[in-house]
């Protein structure tokens, strides 16, 4: 079995595992009943099949001759910002109460998220 | 054909498929999200299955004309989902 034959299968292993990962992230979104919930499943299963599909584009290019590492700087991307989008997604929920919202704040102080803009004081020094 | 590009051809054909169907599920998502952060999620989701799209068709294709704009279009995606948070948390974008 050559190298060629081997590289093909994991070109093949790899996007059908995309796949599945992709799918199930779907799945995820649609099925949960709860915000918070729903946040898990594409932010998280769903950028492990993205990095499946990249894998299997980079196995590819190696193959055909031209490879290189530059879905690497895709996959980087996407794992690094996802967190981030889900944090701020979180805050968002958080935001407009569709979630169990946090306690209450010490006296005299607010969670940053549950702050109104349009409530502000024009001098007051609310920290993000 | 060989059983190996048999089986590489098989395997796209399936992932076309399950991208296809996982980004048809957040357009659902995204039609009866009951808040906006589900919206958001969904658009996010539709982005990186955008991305997934594209890579699969740059591999069913063999070339490699494909990366910059997948590249381009995570770049998009992130800025364009923290915006719209951005947007709803604090109500305008750019302070």
């Amino acid at each position: 079995m050559s190298w060629d034959i081997i590289g093909t299968y994991a070109v093949g292993v790899f996007l059908l595992i995309g796949a599945l990962f992709t799918v199930v992230g779907a799945i995820g979104l649609v099925r949960f009943n709860d915000s918070m919930t729903r946040l898990h499943a594409p932010t998280k299963v769903g950028t492990m099949g993205i990095g499946a599909l990249l894998l299997a584009s980079m196995t590819g290019a190696f193959m055909a001759g031209q490879g290189s590492f530059h879905e690497l700087l895709i996959m980087a991307f996407l794992f690094v910002t996802a967190p981030i989008s889900a944090n701020f997604m979180s805050k968002v929920n958080i935001h407009r109460k569709t979630c169990h919202t946090p306690p209450d704040a010490p006296a005299d102080q607010t969670w940053s998220t549950l702050v109104k803009r349009d409530e502000d004081a024009p001098s007051s020094d609310v920290n993000d | 054909m060989m059983p190996a590009d048999e089986f590489l051809g098989w395997a796209l054909a399936i992932a076309f498929a399950a991208v296809a169907i996982s980004q048809i599920m957040a357009m659902f998502r995204l039609v009866i999200g009951p808040g906006s952060g589900d919206r958001i999620l969904a658009l996010d989701t539709m982005v990186v299955n955008a991305i997934g799209l594209i890579v699969l068709l740059g591999i069913s294709q063999g070339t490699r004309l494909y990366f910059e704009a997948s590249l381009i279009i995570a770049m998009l995606g992130f800025v364009s989902t923290v915006a719209y948070a951005r947007f709803i948390l604090r109500g305008d974008i750019i302070e």
